[in-house]
């Protein structure tokens, strides 16, 4: 049961052949068996999500989300909920309200089972960061199942929920959905209310689903996006059926490959796997373009100065004072903002904190964050002129399959360029999907198809047509 | 190496960041490195180039100034590290 997509557990909840309890009874069943190996949660709320399949199974007109076990990523708030970023300095942090995105869940009548693992703050492409534990990739337990959303990616893989949330602010979503064969959305900036996202770097974080097929994700879009007063940055303008955009055709459509993501520093059975996927569009019907990104080549340089440039400034609030960790005994107030800081956040976290920082000081500001700025704007400008060509561009989700556990932690440079076809999505602000296209090494590879902004249902299509002329979705865990 | 162990430590405090003497050499190093990737930017002329802060066009929303009733601030101040009454204690500010 537990491993069935959302759309057909539906039905069997619809028709009453099964009931909430016992889906979310199949899922905490499977937890216990795989999770000690996975690792996946940093919390599980099961007496909650039994109360939430009972309400559930009461319910009479059963909306699509209605009675599936939902995992929401842990920056996100639950009111009483533990929410710690799965950072040691939010230790102990109940919200006192729930995050728009995860009411709109509860109003969907889903069942929330427990927050997932995630990078500190999100920062990281491997979950090894985490200020609790790592996770491992359920296809390959000595590999990472990527970052930040890790936690996310590999429950959904691991069949450990049904769906997940997640948040993508270089590729956090879609780079760990790639790793863990599952399928992964961030959509367009402004579409998903981020009232609630605990904020890393407010210009380019978006919360989005991970899940097991493109119609999942499309339902769960659903749910997930509209516009919130309460979230200044939201975009209000109406909200499409996603579901209705899921029609098996790509005749006509004109689908943009970006020459320097199938260059020099991509995997070769990466490659090879996004390059036969194109093969498929063509085949069936698309036209393909060859689209040039000079600019791509700045997107990692422009990212890791804008992103914690942003992050030092959102990460001040971690003082000791209104919640989260204190220091012991501190005899002042400064003693106490330095030691609180110092005991509370991970190696990463800080090396951010302090890159950022100094990217925004006095004499260097223009040098490199308003320098970041600029080269921004030219990363947008080659996506307005790829897409006067083409209606979706596509490339590989990461330069590689999940690489080992500890293969990349003591060289943060090296694994900032494992989100190189992530980032530059994020600097535009667009929507992009990743979706499974094949293995290599026995672990899976994503495809990564970006639209332009507010054009989720292009993308949705496209990647629901490829789902329904192959089988990658449907292959599962050895575990 | 484009930072030194001196802008380190002013950076940390800058941050109000306890940080340890083998972090300092750590982050001297790894700071550096990630730094001097970051000069690739200035092969790019973007003399006319405007700044993107914000990747969808949007400046100044604004709502009604209203007051609404603050409902949950026991919860609030549940999440207190230190709390005396209705406040958040902190460490003597002024000797």
């Amino acid at each position: 049961m537990h491993t069935k997509t959302a759309h057909e557990l539906h039905g069997l909840l619809a028709s009453k052949k099964i009931s909430s309890v016992e889906l979310t009874e199949a899922v905490f069943a499977r937890i216990e068996k795989v999770e000690g190996k996975v690792k996946a949660f940093v919390t599980l709320t099961k007496e909650q999500a039994l109360e939430q399949a009972r309400a559930a199974d009461k319910q009479e007109n059963k909306l699509p989300l209605t009675g599936i076990p939902i995992a929401i990523k842990d920056n996100m708030c639950t009111l009483g909920t533990p929410t710690t970023c799965s950072s040691k300095i939010l230790a102990g942090y109940r919200p006192p309200y729930d995050a728009t995105i995860v009411e709109k869940i509860k109003n969907a009548g889903a069942v929330i089972i427990g927050k997932t693992n995630m990078d500190e703050f999100a920062m990281g492409s491997s979950t090894e960061n985490s200020g609790l534990h790592p996770t491992h990739n359920p296809w390959d337990l000595q590999t990472v199942p990527g970052g930040s959303s890790g936690g996310s990616a590999a429950a959904v893989a691991a069949s450990e929920c049904i769906l997940a949330t997640g948040s993508d602010t270089g590729g956090s979503i879609r780079q760990p959905a790639a790793f863990c064969g599952v399928v992964g959305m961030k959509p367009t900036y402004g579409r998903v209310s981020r009232y609630g996202l605990v904020a890393f770097a407010s210009s380019l974080d978006q919360i989005g689903p991970l899940t097991k097929d493109v119609t999942d994700a499309a339902l769960f879009m659903n749910v997930l996006a509209g516009y919130d007063p309460k979230d200044s940055t939201s975009v209000d303008r109406p909200v499409p059926d996603y579901q209705k955009a899921l029609t098996s055709n790509v005749r006509e459509l004109k689908i943009g490959y970006i020459k320097e993501l199938f260059g020099s520093g991509i995997n070769q059975d990466v490659k090879e796997a996004a390059q036969k996927a194109l093969q498929k569009y063509e085949a069936l019907g698309a036209k393909l373009v060859e689209v040039s990104m000079p600019s791509f080549e700045y997107a990692v340089a422009t990212y890791y100065l804008i992103a914690p440039a942003e992050a030092s400034s959102n990460l001040a609030r971690y003082d000791g004072v209104k919640f989260g960790h204190r220091t012991k005994d501190a005899k002042d107030l400064l003693t106490m903002y330095y030691e609180t800081r110092r005991e509370g956040f991970g190696s990463e976290v800080k090396r951010r904190i302090m890159l950022g920082t100094y990217a925004l000081s006095a004499g260097y500001y223009d040098a490199y964050y308003l320098k970041a700025l600029k080269v921004r704007t030219l990363i947008k400008r080659d996506y307005e002129k790829a897409f006067e060509k083409c209606d979706l561009l596509v490339s590989p989700t990461a330069p590689t399959s999940a690489f080992k556990m500890g293969e990349k932690t003591a060289d943060p440079l090296s694994m900032y360029l494992s989100d190189i076809a992530t980032i530059p999505v994020n600097l535009a602000g667009l929507p992009a999907i990743s979706i499974p296209c094949g293995f290599s090494n026995g672990l899976p590879v994503g495809l990564q198809i970006t639209g332009q902004a507010f054009d989720e249902e292009t993308i949705l299509r496209a990647a629901f047509t490829y789902e329904q002329n192959t089988d990658w979705h449907k292959q599962k865990v050895p575990l | 190496m484009s930072i030194t162990k001196k802008d380190v430590e002013h950076v940390a405090k800058l941050a109000r960041l306890g940080i340890t003497e083998a972090e300092k050499d750590l982050f001297t190093k790894q700071l550096s490195a990630i730094l001097d990737f970051a000069e690739n930017l200035k092969k790019l002329d973007t003399t006319d180039t405007p700044p993107t802060s914000h990747a969808i066009p949007m400046s100044n929303v604004l709502r009604e100034d209203k007051c609404i009733p603050c409902t949950n601030t026991d919860d609030i101040l549940a999440n207190g590290p230190e709390v005396e009454q209705q406040m958040f204690k902190v460490p003597k500010i002024l000797e």
